[in-house]
């Protein structure tokens, strides 16, 4: 069997976040950019099973749609232990426009592995989108992953709970946390051997993005917290009535 | 003049600083209220190639060049330099040491297992009378034909217990004075071998440090580093480059404080407002910033030096002094600027003075940094 992983390219989830271009662009100076999280733990669990699987697993791929500053961070999962990596030559714009680059790649992997959210956009939709592209099935919130004797065991939240379906490959799975229980180190080994490994550039598919960005607002500003002295019950009314208006 | 990181450097620079803030810190106020040795973390952080980093892949070392060493040095000891002072030791004396002085035999027999981290290295020079002034060694090898006789007392030795490969500086012709000391390589192992008890230390308590006695020690001849005689200069070359380490060292402790002192600053309030708006706290940040900063840049120029197969003495030792006395100056602001706080281990950054104290110490004292610094300026 074949993994890929759908890498986000993410600023790192410390990052101060500004707007350019009168608030319609993300401002990316100074900016540390890292794997997005989820998908991160996408590539330790597909490692592990890798490892557990006895060759079960020929090899793990990674593929992002960026420019080419995102390809520190590609070359970051190949240090990981990713086998190769394609980086699909577009800015990515919307879910739409980069779920139809993936599917170009994607078509050609038995387990389609995509994090449930990127940590900037949260867009939380190309897994899906890509799996309509491809005509496979797709699992949502999958917090286990398991391959035993070749069958594929996915373990997905519902509410309260958490069941346990088998699906045949290929098929994309949308993953959560737990999934794998932290991302991993890279070695010194694997650092070196990163730019041995092959980092494919391809050209994107020509797409429109179905949706487009009209301006960014951060959230306001919290606001000062007021006291009032636990005598004074009418105040509190009074604030929560006609400042606050939620009662 | 380049000040990018390369892309390996900094992934290197962030594997460090990952296990630090997920591992390190999780254990690192019980171990050194234990004085426990790390051996947990040194099994991993030989798994992910630190033991070993610089050492050339030809004899399974990862290849590194020194500034990626000093990345990775200075976020390890912004948490925790017991862990770095054991990564130092091994990786700047030990396997730099006979890699570099060494031959073939002995790095075919020593330096691949040092390099693959399945053996730690110690580094035996330091002597009850021979500190500062290391070319008084009173530890003899009698020259007995085949094989040498290692009779002495070593003192403060970093890895003592948890090494398994010595290297050992020794008087053989004591009328020759430094010039007849030589180094040798002994197995841990070896009859006669024996550990005085752990030395309870201000910091860096969870390293492992002890006195070590020669009693009618044989090491063979082939054990020998270098010529008959070459010990002293093989000592002081591998004290020249295990300096950077320690200068990478101190640069990680001060940041590390720098780096809690702010945090705190941002947050605790005195007088109405968060006590980083007091002028008197900021400039002591802006001091303590530009010191780390200045000390971070000698420690990468001396090891750019050395990368670049340029003479780094100098500079290695303008780094060592200056980082260990501004990580003594900034952690003890760091202390002032918590407060009470700071006087309690909890917060870490008394620690991290105690911790600070001994790079002015070890590996050559900011002293006599400053008479090697001195004299290569007035030399002629």
């Amino acid at each position: 069997m074949k993994i890929l992983i759908c890498i986000s390219n993410v600023p790192d989830t410390t990052t101060k976040i500004r707007f350019t271009a009168d608030n319609t662009a993300f401002d990316t100076a100074g900016i540390q950019w890292i794997i997005n999280p989820w998908d991160e733990l996408a590539l330790t669990r597909a490692m592990e099973l890798k490892e557990t699987t006895g060759g079960t697993i020929e090899k793990i791929t990674v593929v992002a749609v960026g420019l080419k500053d995102a390809e520190p961070t590609l070359r970051k999962t190949l240090a990981i232990g990713a086998d190769d990596a394609v980086r699909i030559d577009a800015e990515p714009k919307d879910a739409f426009f980069v779920a139809e680059q993936l599917a170009q790649v994607a078509k050609d992997y038995d387990i389609i592995l995509c994090g449930i959210e990127a940590s900037d956009y949260n867009g939380s939709a190309v897994g899906g989108m890509l799996s309509e592209f491809l005509g496979i099935p797709s699992i949502s919130s999958v917090s286990k992953l398991d391959i035993e004797n070749g069958n594929v065991k996915v373990n997905r939240e519902i509410d309260g709970g958490s069941e346990t379906l088998s699906t045949e490959v290929p098929f994309v799975a949308i993953v959560q946390k737990g999934i794998a229980l932290e991302p991993r180190i890279p070695s010194m080994r694997g650092i070196m051997m990163a730019r041995k490994k092959p980092l494919n550039v391809i050209p994107a598919v020509e797409t429109e993005a179905l949706t487009e960005f009209v301006s960014y607002e951060l959230p306001p500003a919290k606001a000062a917290c007021k006291m009032v002295d636990a005598e004074n019950v009418k105040e509190l009314v009074d604030l929560l009535h006609n400042e606050a208006k939620v009662i | 003049m380049d000040f990018e990181f390369t892309e390996e450097q900094l992934m290197i620079r962030q594997a460090a600083r990952d296990y630090a803030e997920r591992e390190l810190i999780q254990d690192v106020l019980e171990r050194d209220a234990k004085a426990e040795f790390p051996t947990r973390h040194i099994k991993n952080l030989t798994d992910l190639g630190f033991m070993g980093m610089i050492v050339d892949p030809k004899y399974d070392g990862g290849g590194m060049d020194t500034i990626s060493y000093v990345l990775a040095m200075e976020e390890i000891s912004k948490i925790d330099s017991s862990v770095s002072v054991i990564l130092s030791v091994h990786n700047s004396l030990v396997c730099f040491g006979i890699q570099v002085y060494g031959n073939e035999k002995q790095k075919e027999k020593y330096l691949r297992t040092l390099a693959r981290g399945e053996k730690i290295g110690a580094f035996l020079l330091s002597e009850p009378e021979a500190g500062s002034d290391a070319s008084m060694q009173r530890t003899l090898a009698e020259d007995k034909g085949d094989y040498y006789l290692i009779n002495g007392v070593k003192n403060w030795i970093s890895n003592a217990n948890s090494a398994s490969i010595y290297i050992v500086i020794a008087q053989t012709y004591p009328e020759k004075g430094h010039k007849g000391i030589n180094a040798f390589i002994v197995e841990k192992d070896s009859p006669g071998i024996s550990l005085g008890p752990h030395e309870d230390k201000m910091g860096m308590r969870s390293s492992d440090t002890h006195s070590v006695m020669f009693t009618d020690v044989k090491v063979p001849k082939e054990n020998r580093i270098g010529e008959d005689g070459f010990g002293f200069k093989f000592a002081m070359k591998a004290l020249e480059a295990g300096r950077i380490g320690i200068a990478a060292q101190a640069v990680g402790i001060a940041s590390g404080a720098l780096n809690r002192a702010i945090q705190y600053a941002k947050e605790r309030k005195a007088f109405g407002t968060e006590i980083a708006n007091h002028q008197a706290i900021a400039f002591k940040i802006s001091d303590m910033a530009v010191k780390v900063e200045n000390a971070r840049n000698l420690c990468l120029k001396a090891a750019w030096l050395k990368d670049r197969g340029k003479p780094f003495s100098t500079a290695s030792s303008m780094a060592k002094q200056y980082a260990a006395d501004i990580a003594m100056e900034v952690t003890t602001e760091a202390v002032q600027i918590l407060g009470g706080y700071g006087y309690v281990k909890e917060y870490h950054v008394e620690r991290l003075m105690r911790e600070a104290k001994l790079t002015q110490i070890y590996e050559g004292t900011s002293e006599i940094q400053k008479i090697v610094i001195s004299r290569s300026l007035l030399k002629d």
